[in-house]
């Protein structure tokens, strides 16, 4: 770390010709070895300006030794060149030079840092594909072979990954090797390497010819998933995916069956396990036959498994089984054969196993239809609506829909109604945020009427909840729902009822009303905020608390663009200058900053053209462009006036979204 | 590397959709699931039916010539395995079980010549029948054990008095590791050490004296228990529950010189594990196993240090006063030509924790100087270390926010300037003049890459206006 002196090259090697020189590479380097790690981190972060500040001939020959050697550093600092170098090619002359890149990746790809490692690896992959075949074989397959035989465990897990990226590309001796490398990997004795090659065998053999997956491939995942460690073995779990989707139907019932059939029963639930979190890719590589005869009652003993991570997994997966079945046989084998086994699950010992199966259930009703859902997945879904715990209940009124295409919400209404409420009221504030999330989902499925009647108390008394974050997530349910039910609604339930609150005696209570208007006032409208909402604003400006004062300031500010000049004008403005002069140092703050956004939007009303004379966008370069209108912007919402206000932003929207676009379109 | 953790996967799941119901007391949830199942077991699958024990004759009442079959039929009762979930099932059987053990674990240590060649098979059958398992999914993915409550083993009323025998076993003076070594193979260790994934502490101090016995009788078996002890440690996800520790009894008795085996186990295995978690746990036999690997090569001492710096806390300052402890502890036994290999960088770090402004870490590092073969050691190389010390004691003398690191700063300013004054004196005055230096460099610094930045700029513009040409060109052509 001392010095720059390490390299062969002194400042005098430096001493440049051509403009790209301008920079001695000592110097460069000293960034690169910089005491603080901090430092040396940013520098290495910057390595492409440093690359490019050298040009490709001295970055090949200079900074690219220099780097392979000075491999031993803090891993954040390794980490961060294994990712730059991946996306180097260019910076040392393109396809042709990809291969100078090998050496420090490759000494990368041996640490003992598995993040590192992987980084290096990636690169690396990313690297093989901008190889010529013949430099492929040249640098790149050599490279992989060295890894491959590497001393320490690391170097070959690394090596697990790289086969892949070079097999397809490579001549047929080479290949040969390559497999046979790969096989040699399977066995390792270090279960480290033997869980990197049972993580890659699947990826592995996509790109083989379908002779050497079955004489080759086969075998290997055999081997692998009757490992004597549980952590390799379920890694072939995922490898059988991969591997059933090349094979013709017999060769898996031959070939890959007999495995699977042991992993269902594997004694360490981590296997099976995998096998439940994995199986609707298994059914789809399986097959329809195999499905049915196989992995269907392999299913029910995950759904009834002693372990209550393997219960949750397979329960987790009931929704897509059932649409992954051949759309005749579904409802009879849903019914007849998993239904029965849904149903113990529904009173499982295990709330994770509960709330899993809450989470999909509901998207079973599609595929049984009405008639089956009322008779069998109802009480269920009422049982669960009762379920002591709350996650359970919050996913099945999280799905509501699901079922409400298929039955309508009102059979499920009775009971919902009780499971909504004791949400509600839950002493978990996050289970009443929850809940809070779903009431426009509800409020939207179950109607108007149902709603005002029964929920929309409930919705009113968030609004007072002793936790911050429930009123103000109360404040935004409000928001939506008058986006769904409309301003006539709002005016006649809604907005009375916040106003009131501005004379609460609470101040926490009197601010919510002010959130409320913050929120509201766009969806209701200029007419209801003018008339309704501004007075009772303008007179909470006298509050005596002044956190009621410049949220006052702020509300003005927010609900200004929809007022029109007469109020920002004739009440906005004074209120908002007496604010200023306020006592308190932030109300102050508050009122003067939005007298200023209030004046700037006076003064654009005052003079709509000379708006779009004025970009306030940094410009890029010397092409100018004319400025594109806006083409169906204006369709008739709200006064003119309003037009700029709105345009104006989106204007410098587009502006920016052409530069962009125009810079792409050159490359 | 994620792959290949699917229990935590698992429970990750699982946690995932609490985290919707209560993100932020995740801990305390998990504490109260705990209370209501605070003991798991292994998935206990019936073996069909139940067979229901029957009490058999003791075996002090039997003649000898009878004894050694009852032992073997005793031995065989006790493989059958009982559900400990279900508290209330196989009340009597569970019983009699539990009677036959304890009374075999009599005989075996009360008896002499009971240990025959014929029973082995059967002892280690009985022994690997019931505590090998797989073990159930932990509550915790995270397991911490600085702070959660560990699972315990439900079945713990019978494990424990099977460990107890085996240990009773191996310790028998009629036990010959010749004849046990056909059954207490690779395959057998292997499946006992996965065993040390357990959270029951209980079991685990068990399976360490179990383990160290076996290490300790079977010299086949050494080099294999090593390597896989290695595979334990080197596999990531293990290291948040590394094994209880005993290789320091292991490097004890490794002979000189070290074989390149065991220097990787030190470089590759017991420094990197200085990043675990749960450090606080086993840091101080860690840091004893190390000085250990010194006190037997000090040629080791560089690679040991710097390996140490590399690993070194970047924000836990609890792991700070660590390493610096190891440190400490190394120092002492470290050899003067050492020590001047690695003074250089060593001083840098501990310059750095000296001004750091969690006064623990600070303390930590200037009670150095309170330590006399330090004091030695720094004083006869003052010429390099007073340089480096010397702008962090100066400023945090004048600038630390805590009184007793700043008393501490001025004793240790005092010795360093008694060791060297005419050097002192140069730093002193040169001071000032060193900051404004540095700051002249940072600016450089912020230049260059300003510059570069801006060649950058150029350069892509270049790069793009050439391509913009040949795509206007293209385009005119097209057009045409």
């Amino acid at each position: 770390m001392a010095g720059a002196s390490g390299l062969g090259t002194g400042p005098g090697a430096a001493g440049g010709d051509g403009d790209d020189s301008l920079y001695p590479i000592a110097v460069l380097i000293d960034e690169l070895r910089n005491e603080d790690v901090q430092l040396r981190l940013n520098s290495i972060k910057k390595l492409s300006t440093i690359a490019l500040a050298l040009g490709v001939e001295r970055t090949r020959s200079e900074l690219l030794p220099f780097l392979t050697d000075t491999i031993y550093d803090e891993d954040e600092v390794l980490l961060a060149l294994a990712e730059q170098l991946g996306n180097f090619t260019g910076l040392v002359g393109g396809p042709d030079f990809a291969h100078c890149l090998l050496p420090p990746l490759e000494n990368l790809a041996t640490v003992e840092e598995t993040v590192v490692r992987d980084k290096a690896v990636e690169s690396l992959r990313q690297i093989s594909q901008e190889h010529t075949p013949v430099a492929l074989e040249a640098y790149f397959v050599p490279l992989v072979k060295r890894l491959a035989s590497g001393d320490w465990f690391t170097s070959r897990t690394s090596a697990c990954s790289l086969f892949s990226v070079c097999y397809p590309r490579a001549s047929n001796a080479v290949k040969a090797e390559i497999r046979q490398q790969f096989r040699s990997l399977c066995s390792d004795d270090t279960p480290m390497v033997r869980r990197a090659a049972a993580s890659k065998l699947g990826e592995f053999a996509k790109v083989l010819e379908l002779d050497s997956v079955k004489s080759e491939i086969v075998p290997l995942f055999t081997n692998l998933a009757s490992d004597e460690q549980d952590s390799v073995r379920l890694l072939a779990v995922e490898a059988c995916v991969s591997i059933a989707q090349l094979l013709s139907q017999d060769d898996l019932e031959t070939l890959v069956m007999p495995t699977l059939r042991q992993a269902v029963e594997d004694k360490s639930w981590r296997v099976r396990y995998m096998v439940a979190d994995k199986f609707s890719e298994l059914q789809k590589a399986m097959g329809p036959k195999i499905t049915l005869n196989d992995l269907i009652p392999a299913f029910q003993n995950l759904l009834k498994d002693c372990e209550a991570e393997v219960r949750a997994a397979a329960a987790h997966k009931v929704k897509e089984l059932g649409e992954n079945l051949p759309i005749e046989d579904r409802e009879t084998i849903i019914m007849n054969q998993i239904l029965p086994y849904i149903k113990e699950l529904v009173s499982d010992t295990n709330p994770h196993v509960k709330s899993a199966l809450a989470s999909v259930i509901m998207g079973l009703s599609t595929i049984l239809g009405k008639e089956n859902t009322i008779e069998h997945l109802l009480p269920l879904f009422l049982a669960q609506l009762k379920d002591e715990c709350p996650e359970v209940r919050l996913n099945i009124i999280s799905n509501l829909d699901c079922v409400n295409e298929v039955i309508g919400i009102r059979q499920l209404s009775q009971s919902l109604l009780p499971a909504i409420v004791e949400l509600a009221e839950d002493a978990k504030w996050r289970v009443r945020l929850a809940i809070i999330e779903y009431m426009p989902l509800l409020a939207g499925q179950l109607g108007v009427e149902f709603f005002d009647e029964k929920l929309n108390s409930l919705c009113m008394a968030w609004l007072v909840d002793h936790v911050y974050a429930i009123r103000e997530a109360a404040t935004n349910n409000l928001m939506k729902l008058v986006q769904k039910f409309g301003t006539e609604w709002a005016q006649n339930t809604i907005v009375p009822k916040v106003l009131v609150m501005a004379n609460d005696p609470n101040y926490l209570h009197r601010m919510t009303t002010l959130f409320c208007i913050n929120a509201l006032s766009e969806a209701c409208g200029q007419e209801i905020t003018t008339k309704q909402m501004l007075p009772i604003v303008l007179k909470m400006a006298g509050d005596q608390v002044a956190n009621v004062r410049f949220n006052v300031a702020k509300s003005l500010q927010k609900i200004g663009p929809i007022l029109d000049t007469n109020a920002l004008q004739g009440e906005v403005k004074p209120v908002l200058q007496k604010l200023g002069q306020d006592e308190d140092m932030d109300v102050k703050y508050f009122a003067q900053e939005a007298i200023s956004v209030v004046a700037q939007r006076l003064r654009k009303l005052d003079f709509p053209v000379k708006d779009s004379g004025e970009p306030s966008v940094p410009r890029a370069d010397k092409n100018h462009f004319p400025r594109p209108r806006v083409p169906g912007e204006d369709t008739g919402k709200g006064p003119v006036y309003q037009l700029h206000g709105d345009t104006r932003d989106t204007l410098a929207q587009l502006e920016i979204a052409e530069l962009v676009h125009f810079s792409q379109s050159r490359d | 590397m994620s792959s290949s953790s699917p229990p935590a996967g698992a429970a990750s799941a699982a946690i995932s959709a609490s985290e919707k119901v209560d993100g932020f007391t995740r801990k305390s949830v998990r504490k109260a699931q705990r209370q209501k199942r605070s003991q798991g077991s292994s998935q206990f699958r019936s073996q069909g039916s139940q067979a229901e024990l029957h009490p058999l004759p003791q075996l002090k009442d039997a003649t000898s010539n009878e004894q050694q079959d009852l032992f073997c039929q005793k031995l065989q009762q006790c493989c059958i395995l009982f559900d400990f979930m279900d508290s209330v099932s196989d009340l009597k059987s569970k019983e009699i079980k539990r009677a036959t053990l304890n009374e075999l674990v009599e005989y075996v240590s009360t008896n002499r010549g009971v240990i025959v060649e014929s029973a082995y098979s059967d002892i280690v059958k009985m022994i690997s029948a019931n505590i090998f398992r797989t073990l159930p999914p932990s509550d915790n993915p995270d397991f911490d054990p600085e702070e959660d409550e560990p699972t315990l083993e439900a079945s713990w009323p019978h494990i424990q008095l099977v460990y107890e025998f085996f240990l009773r076993f191996l310790e028998s003076p009629d036990f010959q590791p010749s004849i046990a070594k056909r059954y207490i193979d690779q395959k057998f260790v292997q499946q006992l050490l996965e065993l040390f994934d357990s959270e029951d502490p209980r079991e685990r101090d068990f399976l360490k004296t179990v383990l160290h016995r076996i290490y300790g009788k079977f010299l086949g078996l050494r080099a294999f228990i090593r390597k896989q002890i290695n595979n334990i440690f080197l596999s990531s996800n293990y290291l948040t529950l590394p094994l209880p520790f005993f290789p320091s009894s292991i490097i004890n008795g490794f002979a000189l010189p070290l074989k390149a085996e065991h220097k990787q186990f030190l470089m590759k295995v017991l420094i990197p594990m200085h990043t675990a978690k749960g450090l606080a746990l086993f840091h101080a036999q860690l840091a004893y196993c190390v000085v250990q690997f010194l006190e037997k090569d000090t040629t080791l001492t560089e690679p040991v240090i710097r390996g140490l710096l590399k690993f070194w806390p970047k924000t836990c300052s609890q792991k700070e006063v660590m390493f610096l402890g190891e440190i400490e502890e190394i120092l002492d036994v470290i050899e003067p030509t050492q020590f001047k290999k690695i003074e250089e960088p060593l001083f840098k770090q501990i310059s750095k924790c000296v001004s750091s402004s969690h006064f623990q870490v600070a303390e930590r590092a200037l009670y150095f100087w309170n330590n006399e073969y330090i004091l030695s050691l720094i004083e006869e190389n003052i010429d390099k270390i007073l340089p480096i010390m010397f702008a962090s004691l100066y400023k945090i003398s004048k600038e630390h926010w805590n009184p007793t690191i700043v008393a501490l700063v001025y004793n240790v300013l005092k010795t360093l300037m008694e060791m060297n004054g005419k050097l002192f004196d140069d730093l002193t005055s040169s001071y000032k003049a060193e900051r404004q230096r540095e700051k002249k460099k940072e600016l450089e610094r912020e230049e260059l890459w300003k510059k570069l930045e801006e060649l950058k700029l150029k350069k892509a513009l270049e790069k793009q206006n050439s391509a913009y040409n040949m795509h206007s060109i293209l385009s005119n052509t097209s057009a045409e």
